[in-house]
């Protein structure tokens, strides 16, 4: 990594203003897949503060609001949100507010609070707020949205690094790695990396393997559940 | 004793497990009930993920009615006969309660018509059976032995396809069991039970099966729904842990031993108002918690 890190710098002394790699472009998930994560590194070609954000394929999620109805908690209230990125999260090197405006931030969607979310139906509306924080904090709760940001750390003032954690009930598909460089609050350059998190893991026949031996692991199960009810009876057999 | 489960990731004290397995199993051994509407419950509350728990429990279910069959069976107390045609409209059941389940998924309502029918089925079910067992037990003592007749002539006997079942010394038309099963079917995919505690009472009350029969018989057919799950649980979601399901196991198949013998002790009467009690008290506290004032009121859902 020492080696690349030293190509990128010098990638980014030819003009290049940001330069960034992952040591991984692909995550297998295997049976014993506790979470993972991956490092992001790169180099600017000068000072300046570097955001990465990490978006998770999208996908449409319901939000329901339970009422009383007779007495019984009922789902009476249904909002749909399409095009929910199904992973969020966001690395600063310094605060977010410090190092750019409100604009910037909105247009580049970083931080959870310029996420925009928009509804099946239409655009969200004022009244519709309590629905997009409960959005926010069940995928909070589930680890799917950060819930601070993560932190950019520069080794001198042009290479970075940055760890992108995964946790392990993370949904495959492909990731976007967005890497922002942001020099006098506005964002000079950018560079998307496609992250790739499959089931699949390494090996294609790995993981095929693993389905086949499911179904026969659930036969055994039931097998092995049966001989032990018939063999705890035998004892009883003759009293 | 801690023992590591290696699908739930949990480590949990050996004789807990072995303890609530036992209790479970002599349960089922006693009614001829699962147990899973008590087992999962029991498993998600000690921190066992809850997938894990409902696919465990079936898998324990499975060895645990084997068990109680195997015991119901040297006492000839099973109708394999009736059983087969339970277990026929059970099947058809499951796979219209499965289509159903999806749609009911979809609208954002499956909490709470699961919830809605345990409270209305266990609730009925055990009042029903309560006030029968209790007026029975009031009349043996009052006068003895009670007297009851023997067969009563109402429509059902005019359904086709009428079937002799010999064990349950029963004259009827299939129709009534595969209807039976088939309803059955239908909330065990909803619900996400063997469906015993539905079973038992129908079998008593709907068909009027001789109460000796109905534990053997029920959980024959529990074997066979159990199985399936535990197989469908294991290639889709990787939720049956095998460790879990065998400590409980040894428990549990000790417990329906020892319950099946137990129940052939008590009268058929004290063992109604028995099950209607536990069955009564499974509905009240559901129905506790659906009117209590939920942690979250909002719920998110990915839509598929």
């Amino acid at each position: 990594m020492l080696a690349a890190l030293v190509a990128l710098s010098a990638g980014g002394a030819r003009g290049e203003p940001l330069v960034a790699d992952l040591t991984s472009h692909l995550i297998g998930i295997t049976g014993a897949f506790t979470g993972t994560s991956v490092v992001l590194f790169g180099a600017t070609d000068g000072p300046g503060d570097v955001v990465v954000v990490v978006r998770g394929p999208e996908h449409d999620v319901a939000v329901r609001r339970k009422r009383r109805v007779a007495g019984v908690w009922v789902n009476t209230k249904e909002e749909v949100f399409v095009g929910v990125p199904s992973f969020y999260s966001i690395a600063s090197s310094r605060p977010l507010d410090a190092i750019t405006t409100p604009d910037v931030l909105g247009f580049h969607e970083l931080g959870l609070d310029y996420l925009r979310l928009k509804l099946a139906r239409g655009t969200l509306r004022e009244e519709d707020t309590p629905f997009r924080n409960a959005l926010i904090e069940s995928q909070q709760r589930e680890g799917a949205f950060g819930e601070t940001v993560g932190k950019v750390d520069f080794l001198g003032d042009r290479l970075f690094r940055t760890t992108l954690a995964f946790p392990s009930n993370v949904s495959i598909g492909t990731y976007l790695v967005q890497v922002f460089l942001i020099r006098n609050k506005g964002v000079v350059s950018g560079q998307t990396t496609p992250l790739v998190i499959s089931k699949i893991g390494v090996d294609a026949e790995i993981a095929d393997f693993a389905d086949h031996r499911a179904a026969i692991y659930g036969l055994v199960a039931v097998a092995t559940a049966m001989v032990a009810g018939w063999l705890a009876s035998v004892p009883f057999r003759n009293a | 004793m801690e023992i590591y489960l290696p699908i739930a990731e949990v480590s949990l004290d050996v004789f807990v497990l072995l303890a609530l397995g036992g209790g479970v199993g002599f349960l089922s051994g006693v009614f001829g009930v699962g147990g899973g509407f008590l087992l999962t419950p029991f498993l998600i509350f000690i921190g066992v993920p809850p997938a894990v728990a409902v696919a465990s429990s079936a898998n324990q279910l499975v060895g645990a009615s084997v068990s109680g069959v195997l015991a119901h069976w040297r006492r000839g107390n099973v109708d394999f006969k009736m059983g087969g045609v339970l277990l026929v409209g059970g099947f058809l059941g499951s796979l219209l309660g499965v289509w159903l389940f999806g749609i009911l998924r979809r609208l954002g309502q499956v909490e709470l018509v699961i919830n809605l029918s345990y409270v209305l089925l266990l609730g009925t079910l055990g009042a029903l059976m309560l006030v029968e067992g209790t007026r029975t037990l009031l009349r043996r003592r009052r006068l003895g032995v009670p007297r009851r007749k023997l067969h009563q002539h109402t429509w059902v006997h005019g359904l086709p396809l009428k079937m002799r079942f010999r064990r349950s010394k029963l004259y009827i038309s299939a129709l009534l069991p595969l209807g039976l099963g088939f309803l059955i079917g239908i909330l065990s995919a909803i619900m996400g039970i063997g469906g015993g505690f539905v079973m038992v009472p129908a079998m008593i009350y709907l068909l009027g099966m001789p109460t000796m029969v109905v534990p053997g018989t029920s959980l024959f057919q529990i074997i066979f729904v159990a199985a399936t799950v535990t197989v469908l649980q294991a290639i889709n979601n990787r939720t049956v842990d095998a460790v879990l399901a065998l400590v409980l196991l040894i428990g549990g198949v000790l417990g329906a031993q020892i319950g099946t013998r137990m129940g052939s002790r008590l009268r058929g009467d004290q063992l109604r108002i028995m099950l209607a009690v536990l069955v009564l008290a499974v509905a009240i506290k559901l129905a506790v918690d659906m009117t209590a004032t939920p942690e979250q009121l909002y719920s998110a859902a990915v839509v598929l």
